[in-house]
């Protein structure tokens, strides 16, 4: 994959943050309408193969310097956190707490702990898939 | 302060351990340690006054609630009993260990973290009134046990040691947690008080017999009963402050305790006394009889634990006649009880001081073999009286504690004359016969024990060692127990009414309602009767036979080793290990098609047998989607497709293919207004058809010789199978609906409950949180996976393996 693509180069600056903003969307909106951690996760995965496939891999480490191995932790560690802290509270294990707030510029918006649970989701996601392919990428 | 809490006290303190080996080396860490068994000690021997007068103390603390499992800790006067013994022999055992282990040498955070999570568990053992948590106790003793037979790990015998205790006792501890599934099953609890209160019924069950032997295999692995006792004399491979704390008072009683305990439950079978009894009773007059054949110290000393173990078996065994005859507690038989508990105590004694004087002498020349020492007398004098006092009192000689609870032994096996059920009026003679002969040996390696290592001639050009008296702080605790051995002699009594008369009340509550009804009273001499005339033959005899053992010890060599019970346990380990791993070879062969065509041949052939069994399959047309024009050209594109797949000649053109069904069905998602589905199809596709573009990057190009594969029948019949499974199920589940649906349910409740709008992601991250968490997890695993396979590649290191 040693192409030097200038319109491939040129699209996929744009393009990738196209998706990146699809991503974050439809991250957040997957409580009420299509979406959710899983598929923002994936479609995050699919900027940044995007962005290898038009780049390089060195090109790519480069411009973000992730080590997807504790990104993965990370959001292990999101996710039985948010499920363990019910504990705390005295109720279940995975007991989610929700409520409504009137937050500045969004108005009212509802606040879920399943998001804290999704952000888990989503960096497990990114996380492996980008291991994956940068594992095999890379291996000579 | 709460019983159970205090169970814990050493698990806590072992927290500690390694911080304060590491931090204050100066100072010998057993010093630390001490405090805690010590400190035990004195809170439960306060508890005696109490227990004495028949009360009982129980503590709870819930642990899994919605199983019934809770720690319940329950202290009546044959717990306490144990609970002193535990942690008096512990603290003893600990003072000894101060001066035995090297401070500079000796790996001791290990040593003391592991001897303290024994004292737990072993304190849990005895204090458990719940089964499953008495079990728990009972694996982490053997856990443990296994982890301070292998201290020394660098040793093969150790090693060796460790394990073959861990395999035999951890065998026994299994059938035993079956056995009490089924007592809980029977009985409709887990509460060992309230299956003794119901013990009648029980007996009635049909599981009744199953759990009576499957909890006697437990209590005969971990006492070392015959035949598992092969365990033991290899488990003399463990430090011998292990040896005489947990091989010979404490973790090999836990069986005697396990039996005593459930005596009442168990107790009106025959099976159960004839069980106990004989096996008890052999292995006494087996072990003492191979006793004589051990060169080494601490082996004779192994032997005579397994022995003197089947000898206290042997008494409960009796014991649970008594349940039997109308007014037990006027017969002789009441005997039998007090005998086992009694001898109990005096074993802890005696025993304990004869281990720590083999470490002595092993510490001191250099050599636990027998054949070299000789002549220490002079030059360990103080080590010699002890060795002398704790030898005479198991060979069962005045004025010694042993002397005592031996006669009980001969009386309580005298007493079975009195009982006639179980055909015992025919049989009961061969029990004082056998009892007598076992005694006999037991007089001849006690002496044994004894004189051929302190008396004879020193042979100083044998001995690794210039041979000297031990340091004075390693001789507190076996000259400690020595004293306690002479003193029980002249004070039976108070010892039977403070510990040996509460656990007796424990072990027969039919028979006595409290402790002070126990009417027994120990006296040195009790006229000229039966017992004594035994005694006095067994001291001839036996004296005899010693005086002449160097003419026959050799007689011990002629038996043949390939038919011992140690040759069929290694048979066994060997024929495990080998014969598994041939069988593993059978089917791995390191193909993954052919593992593929295991599973799936397993798939078609355990879902069509399921079809079939439960008439399942149904056909049902109706309620079906029109199929329009769109759904048609879908289809025979992705058929198309998986044509191409199929004839392609490059990889290329197959990944392309395959991307293009997957794009199809992410269509079809669309169509039926699958918006969530669609979009995760198409997602997964795109990075599924990068990551087969990268993996093929680094596969060969396909010669062109070899572009087909040859036609394979077996595989054609499985993907031909498969195929059919998958269409007959999905067929059968869209025709029926055996139960309703639960999509209502979530309709219903993803607002209200739920406070989301998207049911799939809700399911997702609420409803089947628990199902997402495993599956973030999972895939974390694979992905750690992978980069061990591609990464760090690991290369083959056979030289560095650990054994070798």
């Amino acid at each position: 994959m040693r192409t030097n693509d200038v319109m491939l180069q040129t699209a996929t600056k744009v393009v990738t943050f196209i998706i990146l903003m699809f991503a974050v969307h439809i991250f957040f909106a997957g409580h009420y309408t299509p979406g959710g951690g899983f598929i923002g996760g994936l479609l995050t995965t699919t900027a940044i193969v995007l962005l290898m496939l038009a780049f390089d891999i060195p090109t790519v480490k480069k411009v973000l310097p992730i080590n997807y191995v504790v990104l993965t932790a990370v959001g292990l560690l999101f996710a039985i956190a948010t499920a363990s802290a019910s504990i705390i509270f005295d109720v279940p294990f995975f007991t989610h707490a929700y409520d409504y707030y009137d937050l500045p510029l969004f108005g009212e918006t509802s606040l879920h702990s399943a998001l804290l649970f999704d952000i888990g989701v989503y960096l497990v996601v990114v996380g492996v898939t980008m291991t994956i392919i940068q594992t095999i990428g890379e291996d000579e | 302060m709460s019983l159970v809490f205090l169970i814990f006290l050493p698990i806590l303190a072992a927290l500690f351990i390694p911080l304060l080996f590491k931090r204050l080396g100066q100072i010998h860490t057993g010093w630390f340690v001490l405090l805690v068994p010590t400190a035990l000690f004195l809170y439960y021997a306060t508890r005696l006054p109490s227990v004495m007068e028949g009360g009982t103390y129980v503590s709870e603390l819930s642990w899994i609630p919605s199983l019934d499992i809770a720690f319940i800790a329950y202290l009546d006067g044959l717990s306490l009993l144990f609970s002193l013994l535990i942690t008096g022999i512990g603290a003893l055992v600990v003072l000894y260990s101060v001066f035995y282990l090297d401070k500079h040498r000796e790996q001791l955070h290990n040593f003391y973290v592991y001897l303290l999570i024994f004292m737990s568990a072993m304190l849990g053992v005895v204090q458990s009134d719940h089964l499953i948590t008495l079990y728990l106790f009972w694996e982490l003793t053997s856990i443990s046990s296994f982890l301070l037979i292998a201290y020394w790990y660098t040793r093969d015998r150790s090693r060796f040691g460790a394990l073959k205790s861990m395999m035999i006792t951890v065998f026994g501890g299994l059938m035993m947690l079956g056995g009490f599934v089924l007592l809980s099953i029977i009985g409709g609890t887990y509460s060992i008080r309230e299956l003794i209160a119901q013990a009648p019924e029980l007996a009635e069950h049909d599981f009744f017999i199953w759990a009576l032997v499957l909890v006697l295999l437990g209590a005969f692995t971990k006492s070392a009963q015959f035949p598992f006792y092969i365990w033991l004399p290899d488990a003399m491979e463990a430090p011998t402050p292990v040896s005489a704390y947990l091989h010979s008072a404490t973790m090999v009683k836990a069986g005697i305790y396990l039996v005593a305990r459930l005596t009442p439950v168990f107790a009106l079978s025959e099976v159960w006394m004839w069980l106990v009894a004989g096996v008890g009773l052999f292995t006494m007059v087996w072990a003492s009889f191979f006793a004589l054949k051990q060169k080494d110290l601490k082996g004779i000393l192994a032997f005579s634990t397994v022995s003197q173990l089947g000898l206290i078996m042997s008494l409960l065994g009796v014991a649970a006649a008594a349940y039997h005859v109308e007014g037990a507690a006027e017969t002789y038989l009441k005997y039998a009880a007090f005998a086992a508990i009694f001898h109990l105590i005096n074993h802890a004694t005696f025993k304990g001081s004869l281990f720590m004087i083999a470490g002595i002498v092993d510490h001191e020349t250099g050599t636990r073999d027998i054949r070299k020492l000789g002549g220490l007398m002079s030059l360990m004098p103080i080590s010699f009286t002890v060795a002398l006092i704790g030898s005479l009192s198991m060979a069962g000689m005045p004025p010694f504690n042993g002397f005592l609870s031996k006669e009980m032994f001969l009386t309580a096996m005298l007493s079975l004359q009195e009982f006639n059920l179980f055909s015992m009026d025919v049989w009961w003679i061969l029990f004082p016969v056998i009892a007598w002969i076992g005694s006999v040996f037991t007089f001849i390696y006690s002496l044994y024990f004894v004189f051929h290592t302190f008396a004879g001639k020193h042979k100083p050009d044998q001995l690794p060692k210039q041979a000297h008296e031990a340091p004075v702080g390693m001789l507190i605790s076996p000259v400690f127990l020595a004293v306690l051995v002479v003193l029980i002699f002249f004070i039976p009594n108070v010892i039977g009414d403070w510990l040996v008369k509460p656990a007796v009340a424990a072990i027969q509550p039919f028979l006595y309602d409290s402790p002070q009804s126990v009417d027994i009273t120990v006296s040195a001499w009790h006229g000229f009767n039966t017992e004594l005339f035994m005694t006095l033959g067994i001291f001839a005899i036996g004296g005899l036979m010693f005086w002449t053992l160097r003419k026959w010890q050799h007689l011990y060599d002629l038996y043949p080793d390939p038919i011992s019970l140690n040759r069929l346990y290694d048979e066994l380990m060997v024929l495990s290990e080998s014969g598994v791993s041939r069988f593993s070879k059978m089917y791995m062969t390191g193909f993954i098609r052919t593992y593929l065509v295991y599973m799936f041949s397993f798939v078609i052939f355990i879902v069509l047998l399921t079809l079939f069994m439960t008439d399942a399959f149904r056909l049902n047309f109706d309620n079906l989607a029109p199929i329009g024009v769109y759904e048609i050209v879908i289809l025979f594109a992705m058929l198309g497709a998986t044509v191409t797949i199929l004839v392609s000649k490059s990889r290329l053109t197959a990944i392309i293919a395959l991307g293009a069904v997957g794009y199809s069905i992410a269509l079809l998602f669309v169509i039926f207004r699958a918006p969530d589905l669609a979009l995760t199809q198409l997602v997964i596709e795109t990075i599924s058809v990068a990551l087969f573009l990268l993996a093929f990057y680094h596969l060969p190009q396909i010669s062109r010789k070899e572009e087909r594969m040859n036609f394979r029948f077996g595989n054609a019949v499985v993907a031909f199978g498969v195929g059919l499974t998958m269409t007959l199920v999905a067929l059968s589940a869209h025709s029926q609906k055996a139960l309703p649906s639960i999509s209502e349910f979530y309709k219903e409740t993803v607002y209200t409950e739920a406070a989301g709008g998207n049911i799939v992601n809700v399911i997702l991250v609420d409803y089947r949180g628990f199902d997402t968490l495993f599956e973030i997890a999972v895939l974390a695993i694979a992905a750690i996976g992978i980069i061990s396979m591609i990464r760090l590649r690991l290369t083959k290191k056979e030289d560095q393996h650990e054994n070798k």
